[in-house]
């Protein structure tokens, strides 16, 4: 199983080298080459799944392969590795990138670039899924922002310049300060390693090493770069505008993959690195949560454009993630089994939002496609006469979204919730507002859209294509499949979370 | 590595033939141009190929000059000159093949154009202090011609501008290199014996001498406030010469800066290093907010170059192997960088549309017109941007490295720095090339509008942007020179404050 990592990386760039290689190639053949090497991802995670042990603490099938190496100053190595939480989310976008093509299908203008673009893109998350040395997983960090910004820009609605460089500027924001951050850590450390530098933040060696200031501001430059990326409130306001203008295979991207990489980061680097500054922050930080849970759900209920509702709504879904995470960091070692809830919870709530939110974004891109890119709450009605299969894939993916008992978004919430109110009772207590503001909102979407009379975009309103249905069936088939057997994912983090929270300080 | 000095004599060579040629036709002085660089570049690359990273330089040649000063024809070199004379290979090769279309008189082009290259292979290479200044000297001369002849818009202004600025530089290099020769009854003007001399005189004269030696320098770095020079002289001059001007001869005032102004008078560094310091991050912050509100797309880049010498200016001030390092590769870095940005907006963009005026371009579906300008321009802003996998990247990083152990807010405000590079970076790539862009636009349009991209320019862009790749890939090739130079014996009293 040498070289499995690397491999799901490459195959991606392969297949976007390959595109860009051959301009004339048709756009149908553009198609079914990009679909086809992105379902490489799926198999080649279902092939990491066959062989991962879940037993087992740590990372497998890792790689290091030699890299930048300067004596005496730095050995920099691409060091690639696979635990629990990689799994789920390269998983996550095994299924969601190739669904991201699928629905840009229709797509005229230049379709061997998107879907270059696109490609390129794919391959990037999951170095970022993947990388253990913060090198390459900086360069993956990166350069996703630049298919994204032209995703966005080239393929996107009328405002969409403007959504593309707000989006790219913010981000880019915050990753200067997140590499001044690793520059600062090198001077300290000189290692770029994530697990060397865990190693070093677990014996106290880092910390020994500088001031305790300058570790703080370490930490915030970290904490910013990551915090923008999620987003987490209020550094969210480049979100709505970069969801809605993007076009629908890559706001499905942006919202299924991209804001996981946000979380990741603060799994897989804050929360080893930093765990002392995480548990003093941790009552601001919950505070923040607190207001994208409450206020991104609160935003949502105000929205008329159906695409800015999800998208608001993304908001307060991630946010529930980072309140669980904070709320562990706060209340500190010695409530094991909250902290193992919640923290199941969020990587349970990553996968579910990935797969709901990303199949929302496609149902509102078929409604905008069918009614001549129509997306207002009140243009439609009666859909689920003119269109049974269509309102009741969506109508899944909403109430998953919702976080009905039975389907995969009630577990992950469950168990956050579980986990929280364990830990800080109030934090949960407020976060309860975000929920029903949440059944509020996408219970109007299922309402406006499905029921009533007929608005002016429902005439001549199509069901599903084969297509479309074959893009969504398999994430709603999911989304029951883990509503009623959740171990399937469970089974794959439970290690990893207990060995996190035995780590507490 | 001996052959090195030959990058000297070709390149003076080449420029006398290529004036003989010219008058011949205009292909054959080109020829000869092309060659000739692509000659001493080769040389470059071969002494890189052999050469073994050490902390001593090699001596290339050591011929008394004129023995009552003891003045020598004294020609070595280190891992650090070595990256910038493969930096001016690459430049030079560049240049030629972007002023391939040069059609007025075209010999005498050519002729000035290697007479420059010729004299910064020669301040690269100098080993002793006064030929260093006559080679430094020999660079600015032809500038001013090639501009001043060649250029555009405002030509005879921009080359006044820069050559005043440039001998104003020179004046204050040679009053201080004077003084210590004179005050330090110094016994020749090999670096070494200067160095000495300077160590006998008392602090205050030391901190009044650096601050010659480093201003001098540093206007043609474009240190702020003195970078005036740089974005008026950039948009007039012809884009090879751009190229040239941003590539290298900028990097001529820098590595005076490290070869000679640092080492001589370690002293003066420590005294001054606060105010040098903080007028690389004005230039750095301000250049790049002036950058990001240009209108004429050529000034963008002349002002992002100003912004990106701010980072080398910065490394040089904090006075630590680590930023250093970051120093030199990031004059590389900018070195390929501006080339880049400067012949897609002169050669590409500027002589098809005959416009710069961002509000103009923008009307013109550009990314569909000429593709591949577009293509480079947007690799080139990624990474001029400072995007991880290109040479700006690991230049930046180690310069933060290094600004973090000496000054926290330091290393903030060049991080933001990195922001505004991204902001104005972006808002050209935009506006320029995507302004017609998006599903809004309409979608068809006259696709050969423009003459098609010729094959030196394709040529010369693909040099460069390999080399931004490969260095930002594998910043270990450069790096593992670099760094072993900067613990020979001169630059150890820098780090240590000139305390010897």
């Amino acid at each position: 199983m040498n070289g499995l990592l690397s491999t799901l990386i490459l195959v991606p760039w392969l297949g976007a080298l390959v595109l860009a290689l051959t301009p004339r190639l048709s756009p149908r053949a553009s198609r079914v080459l990009a679909l086809l090497f992105s379902l490489s991802t799926l198999a080649l995670a279902l092939v990491a799944w066959a062989g991962f042990d879940p037993a087992a603490a740590g990372y497998q099938f890792t790689e290091q392969h030699a890299w930048i190496r300067i004596p005496q100053v730095a050995a920099i190595t691409c060091h690639l590795g696979l635990d629990g939480l990689s799994l789920v989310l390269v998983l996550l976008t095994g299924l969601v990138a190739p669904a991201c093509l699928l629905a840009s299908w229709r797509i005229e203008r230049d379709p061997r670039l998107f879907n270059l673009l696109f490609l390129f893109l794919q391959g990037a998350a999951l170095g970022v899924f993947l990388a253990l040395d913060f090198f390459p997983w900086f360069i993956c960090w990166e350069l996703s922002l630049v298919p994204a910004f032209f995703l966005i820009k080239l393929w996107g609605g009328p405002g969409a310049s403007r959504a593309a460089y707000q989006f790219v500027v913010y981000t880019i924001g915050g990753s200067a300060f997140m590499l001044l951050a690793f520059a600062a850590l090198f001077a300290a450390a000189g290692t770029f390693d994530f697990v060397a530098l865990a190693a070093l933040a677990h014996s106290g060696a880092l910390a020994a090493s500088m001031s305790g200031p300058a570790l703080t501001l370490i930490f915030l430059g970290v904490l910013l770069g990551l915090a923008v990326k999620v987003p987490l409130f209020p550094f969210h306001t480049w979100l709505p505008s970069a969801y809605a203008e993007a076009p629908t295979g890559a706001s499905m991207f942006l919202t299924g993959i991209m804001s996981k990489m946000g979380v990741y980061g603060f799994l897989r680097i804050l929360w080893p690195l930093f765990p002392v500054q995480l548990h003093a922050a941790a009552p601001v930080l919950l505070g923040l949560a607190l207001g994208g849970v409450v206020l991104g759900a609160f935003a949502a209920m105000a929205q008329t454009d159906l695409k800015r509702m999800v998208a608001y709504s993304s908001v307060n879904h991630l946010s529930y993630c980072l309140l669980a995470l904070f709320a562990v960091s706060y209340a500190g070692a010695g409530h094991p089994d909250a902290a193992g809830a919640a923290l199941g919870g969020t990587v349970l709530q990553m996968f579910n939002h990935g797969l709901s939110a990303s199949a929302l974004f496609f149902c509102i891109g078929c409604l905008e496609l069918r009614s001549g890119g129509r997306r207002g709450l009140g243009d439609f009605g009666g859909v689920r006469t003119v269109a049974p299969v269509f309102a009741g894939l969506c109508g899944i993916a909403l109430f998953s979204s919702l976080g009905l008992p039975g389907l995969n978004g009630f577990v992950g919430e469950f168990l956050i919730f579980r986990g929280v109110f364990g830990l800080d009772p109030g934090a949960a207590a407020v976060g309860c507002l975000g929920l029903f503001a949440t059944a509020y909102f996408l219970l109007t979407f299922w309402q406006r859209v499905f029921h009533g009379p007929p608005g002016p975009g429902v005439a001549g309103f199509r069901d599903l294509g084969a297509r479309e249905i074959l893009t969504l069936a398999p994430a709603v088939a999911l989304m029951f499949v883990l509503g009623v057997w959740p171990q399937l994912l469970m089974g794959l983090i439970n290690p990893l979370v207990t060995a996190w929270a035995a780590h507490l300080p | 590595m001996n052959l090195l000095p030959y990058t000297i004599y070709l390149s003076f060579a080449g420029a006398l033939l290529s004036l003989v040629a010219g008058r011949r036709s205009a292909a054959a002085a080109r020829g000869v141009a092309l060659l000739t660089a692509v000659a001493c570049w080769g040389i470059t690359l071969y002494a890189a190929y052999g050469f073994t990273p050490s902390n001593q330089m090699i001596q290339l040649v050591d011929v008394t000059w004129i023995s009552q000063l003891g003045i020598h024809y004294h020609l070595a070199a280190d891992g650090i000159s070595l990256t910038l004379v493969v930096l001016t290979g690459l430049a030079a090769t560049a240049g030629i093949l972007f002023s391939w279309n040069i059609a007025e008189r075209t010999g005498e082009f050519f002729a000035f154009y290697l007479a420059l290259i010729g004299g910064v292979y020669g301040v690269f290479l100098s080993a002793d202090a006064f030929l260093f200044f006559v080679f430094y000297e020999i660079a600015i001369v032809p500038k001013y011609f090639l501009i001043a002849n060649w250029g555009s818009t405002n030509r005879l202004y921009g080359a006044m501008k820069l050559a005043l600025y440039s001998f104003a530089g020179s004046a204050l290099v040679l009053a201080g290199l004077l003084w210590i020769y004179a005050a330090g009854h110094a016994s020749g003007f090999s670096l070494w014996e200067l160095a000495q001399a300077a160590a006998g005189l008392s602090h205050p004269q030391q901190v009044v001498i650096f601050a010659f030696l480093f201003t001098g320098f540093a206007v043609l770095a474009g240190m702020f406030p003195f970078h005036t020079w740089a974005p008026t002289g950039h948009v007039a001059a012809p884009t090879g010469a751009s190229m040239l001007l941003a590539g290298v001869v900028m990097k001529l005032g820098a590595y005076g800066c490290l070869r000679v102004a640092l080492p001589l008078v370690p002293a003066g560094l420590e005294f001054w290093q606060p105010v040098i310091a903080w007028l690389a991050l004005a230039g750095i912050l301000y250049a790049g907010l002036v950058a990001l509100v240009q209108d004429d797309f050529k000034f963008v880049i002349g002002y992002s170059s100003v912004s990106h010498m701010g980072f080398v200016l910065l490394g040089l001030a904090l006075a630590n192997p680590a930023a250093m390092a970051g120093t030199v590769l990031q004059m590389f870095s900018h070195g390929v960088i501006a080339g880049l940005l400067f012949a897609v907006v002169g050669r590409m963009v500027y002589e098809r549309t005959h416009t710069r005026q961002l509000a103009e371009l923008t009307r013109l579906p550009l990314h569909r017109l000429m593709p591949f300008a577009a293509v480079v321009f947007v690799l080139a802003g990624l990474a001029s941007m400072g995007m991880p996998g290109f040479s700006g990247f690991p230049a930046e990083l180690t310069i933060l490295v290094g600004a973090w152990q000496v000054s926290k807010v330091w290393a903030l405000a060049a991080a933001l720095g990195v922001l505004i590079a991204a902001a104005f970076t972006l808002r050209a790539i935009q506006v320029a090339f995507f302004g017609q862009a998006g599903a809004a636009a309409p979608a068809a349009g006259p696709v050969h509008l423009y003459a098609p991209i010729t094959w030196p320019e394709r040529t010369g862009a693909i040099l460069l942007l390999a080399a931004t790749l490969l260095v930002g890939l594998r910043p270990d090739l450069l790096l593992n020179w670099i760094i072993p130079s900067l613990q020979s014996p001169m630059m150890q009293a820098v780090w240590i404050g000139g305390t010897r």
